[in-house]
């Protein structure tokens, strides 16, 4: 009994047995030229009927332009794609529907001011008189599935992860051959990505094939039964992610030379330098989410981290940090004991506060200004101005350091930060928060859209500054990264915090009970 | 029974004077729910004002006026279309200049025809509902373009509410690319959305030049165009009350007639403004709950669409 040559049989058997099964989607020499960037290179790829196969790829790797060309919206320079055997032309998205193809986007495409059925019904083409029986219908498969949703509900009131399950019962309720999922976990929390890994695997078992997109190597590794690898366009590698593990296959996405992830070692911290109490703020967007008596605390020398799902008081939360939007009562938010709640944000900047924001084109650099005054725009306390004269030399320094230190690939100080790639720009604007030696750093989001070198390079800049005695405070959806950065988390939830716990004490489970909202404690 | 008569003439006026606004409102409330703002409004309705009026001249025929006017509108709207549909150029721009074009191509095509005089549309009272007191006179002894905005008010408000079409032109106004990755015809939605506004504009011009005041002056839209278009936002873009706010301007239009020939030692110009101040006052307050409107208003309002290859 030998369970491993078992794993090995399975998918060589099947590429390279005398009677080889059709595939249900197969992709030849596809080719996709765009100026100036190949996005697909002879890509091939086959998906079996029910299997579960994982596209993996960092960003930019070609992954989105291929799925776009299976479901129709983009369409080849070169390649032939086979439908069950049979060549094809996908036109439209409609064409690729009534195959039996169906796509969820990563960037939901619902209609916020529109009910779940009316959300359907356009994708569908089903006409208004026959609503009713689709609300039936919608009712019926969501509940198969486990996937509970109000036919009724407009688009607008419903969570990130009920949206997607919009998505998915819209592909669900025709005949459906082939399922496409573009990055569906990354709005999700652990026990959300569960539930949806059931209904997955159910599906699989009737006989639809599953297109998984994905760089969560865990979660490919946990699900799929096949994968192919892109970079830079082209297929770097196939496997079977069972037979694999999550750092080989990362090898296989990032090349031989880019370091991948590492352990990093979790610290006490000092005394406490950023003490928020009983932090309280209701927002004017209807859509916007109140803050509820928060209480946090940040020590020198650590890195906190607050998981939560997008849209649950983060947005909030950061613009009261960073004095975007001032809070009345200034003694909510301290530095080690002086008030700077009410303070806006350069005077906290000038107390050694950082921020790395969210966006990183409008907020975190201007898309059409040169690295050189993007450096300006927050190094202006590193005597770059003088007597109201900017001091051209010096901040062309400045830029200039922060580009060899950080290794931010760019033309010089001159390029516009708009025309670097999200990894390039976010090391420029955190190497540039970091050079001003901060005593606390806020950065949400750090590595999001970042490829796996440029999020290692970006970690470990961060531990050192911790490690210089920064208090550092990461707001991130990415749970994976805030295990391995932060020595201590919390996660946020409807604008409240969950208790703060040691990293290295608490799991992934937990944290997702947390941005869930559960934040009763485990009996230890 | 003097003052009967009189509320009953107001009203029928305010009802007149609201219809070729709401016309135009609403022919501007679909194309905008598809995402598309035509400032060109004023001028469509002029360049519709002056064909209809001399078709009519020409041919002696009301309905053939009608139509080449709407003919008319449709053509502006599509000049309007191709520029910002198909070659992308900036939607305000774009309209505003389309207006500055209507109104000079209009007062250089009618410039022979100014003062001459053709016989209006005239009222057809309908038996019994005409005679229901205060409203039957207003609302059912009126001429055949307002009994049709009647039913296009009531059939828009339908589209909109139990239409695949209405559910598309929604969907391509909030999100095209979302439209698009459905498979939704984002283009050719907003093209027909833009020509319908166009129609229902060159229509609304020919009501005023062949029935409110059956004749040709330059101008003679007297910044309609522009009420309307103030009217659609107002009215958060919701057909029900595009038709309230234009019988609202036509209402207080007329009082502030009535209120000058009862003698009000008031200034005019003051008094000319109130049915402006009044129409938006009152829409004001009935669009100020932001987490409503918010369902309404197209979001994609105004900005280009590009299709990724």
């Amino acid at each position: 009994m030998n369970s491993d040559s078992k794993l090995e049989d399975l998918p060589v058997a099947s590429a390279q047995g005398g009677l080889p099964m059709p595939s249900r989607l197969a992709l030849r020499g596809i080719t996709k030229q765009y100026p100036g960037c190949l996005a697909n290179d002879r890509v091939d790829l086959d998906i079996k009927p029910g299997q579960i196969h994982a596209l993996l790829g960092e960003n930019g790797a070609g992954k989105s332009t291929l799925m776009k060309i299976i479901y129709g919206l983009v369409k080849p320079d070169r390649g032939q794609l086979y439908w069950r055997g049979n060549p094809m032309q996908i036109a439209d998205p409609s064409h690729a529907r009534s195959l039996g193809i169906g796509m969820v986007f990563q960037h939901f495409s619902l209609f916020e001011t529109l009910s779940v059925t009316e959300n359907i019904a356009l994708a569908l083409g089903t006409p208004a008189r026959e609503m009713k029986t689709l609300s039936r219908k919608i009712a019926d498969v969501s509940r198969k599935y486990g996937m509970t949703l109000n036919p009724e509900r407009l688009v607008h009131t419903l969570s990130i992860g009920e949206r997607q399950r919009v998505e998915i019962v819209r592909c669900l309720v025709q005949d459906i051959k082939l399922l496409i999922l573009d990055e569906p976990t990354s709005v999700l929390t652990p026990q959300e990505v569960d539930t949806l890994f059931v209904t997955l695997r159910q599906l699989a078992e009737e006989g639809c094939s599953i297109l998984f997109i994905s760089h969560k190597l865990n979660e490919v590794q946990a699900l799929c039964d096949g994968a192919t690898v892109l970079r830079g366009g082209r297929v770097s590698g196939s496997c079977n992610p069972q037979a694999e593990t999550p750092s080989s296959m990362a090898r296989m996405m990032v090349g031989d030379d880019t370091p991948i992830a590492t352990e990093y070692v979790k610290v006490e911290g000092g005394a406490p330098f950023l003490t928020i109490h009983g932090l309280n703020k209701s927002t004017h967007d209807p859509f916007g989410t109140h803050l509820k008596n928060l209480q946090l605390q940040v020590r020198s020398g650590e890195i906190v981290g607050v998981a939560g799902v997008a849209g649950n008081g983060q947005e909030e939360l950061l613009a009261a940090l960073s004095g975007e939007e001032p809070v009345r009562e200034g003694d909510c938010i301290r530095l080690g004991d002086q008030a700077i709640g009410h303070l806006p944000p350069d005077q906290r900047r000038r107390l050694g506060v950082a921020f790395v924001p969210e966006e990183r084109l409008g907020r975190g650099a201007v898309p059409t200004m040169s690295l050189r005054d993007n450096g300006l725009l927050t190094g202006f306390l590193q005597g770059l101005v003088q007597n109201g004269m900017v001091q051209t030399q010096k901040t062309e320094a400045f830029a200039r350091s922060i580009i060899d230190r950080f290794k931010v690939k760019a033309g010089g100080t001159h390029s516009q930060a708009k025309s670097l790639s999200g990894g390039n720009l976010q090391k420029f604007i955190i190497g540039r928060e970091i050079l001003q030696n901060p005593k606390l750093l806020i950065a949400a989001h750090p590595t999001w859209g970042v490829d796996i070198g440029a999020a290692v390079a970006i970690h470990e800049a961060l531990i050192q500054l911790r490690d210089q005695g920064a208090a550092i405070l990461v707001v991130s959806e990415d749970i994976d990264e805030l295990f391995q950065i932060s020595d201590r988390i919390c996660a946020i939830c409807h604008g409240e915090l969950s208790p703060l716990r040691a990293t290295a004490h608490t799991t992934i489970e937990q944290v997702g009970r947390w941005m869930a909202g559960d934040f009763v404690e485990d009996a230890a | 029974m003097m003052d009967i008569e009189l509320v009953n003439n107001v009203l029928q006026a305010a009802v007149r004077t609201g219809t070729p606004l709401l016309l135009v409102a609403l022919g501007e409330t679909v194309a905008e729910k598809s995402g598309v703002l035509n400032l060109g409004q004023e001028g469509m309705l002029l360049v519709g004002a002056v064909v209809g009026f001399i078709t009519t001249l020409t041919t002696g025929s009301l309905f053939l006026g009608f139509m080449a006017a709407l003919v008319a509108g449709v053509l502006m709207s599509m000049l309007f279309g191709v520029l910002v549909l198909k070659l992308n150029a900036n939607q305000y721009a774009t309209g505003l200049a389309l207006t500055i074009f209507g109104t000079g191509l209009s007062a250089f095509v009618g410039a022979g025809y100014v003062g001459q005089p053709v016989t209006g549309l005239e009222p057809i009272a309908i038996p019994w509902l005409s005679d229901i007191p205060v409203i039957g006179n207003a609302l059912f002894n009126q001429d055949l373009m307002v009994y049709l905005s009647f039913l296009a008010t009531a059939a828009l408000f339908w589209f909109f509410k139990s239409t695949r079409g209405g559910l598309i032109v929604k969907a391509v106004g909030e999100s095209p690319d979302s439209a698009n990755a459905i498979g939704l015809p984002v283009l050719p939605t907003r093209y027909l959305a833009v020509a319908f506004g166009g129609a229902m504009a060159g229509v609304a011009g020919g009501y005023l030049s062949l029935a409110y005041t059956p004749l040709w002056a330059e101008n003679m839209s007297a910044g309609r165009g522009w009420i309307a278009l103030a009217l659609v936002v107002f009215a958060s873009w919701r057909i029900e009350r595009v038709m309230l706010g234009a019988y609202l301007f036509g209402l207080a239009s007329i009082l502030h007639l009535v209120a000058q020939g009862l003698g009000f030692s008031f200034p005019p110009n003051l008094l000319a403004m109130l049915p402006y101040v009044a129409t938006i006052l009152v829409l004001v307050m009935l669009s100020s709950n932001p987490a409503r409107n918010k369902l309404y208003a197209p979001v994609s309002l105004g900005q280009p669409f590009f299709k990724s290859t």
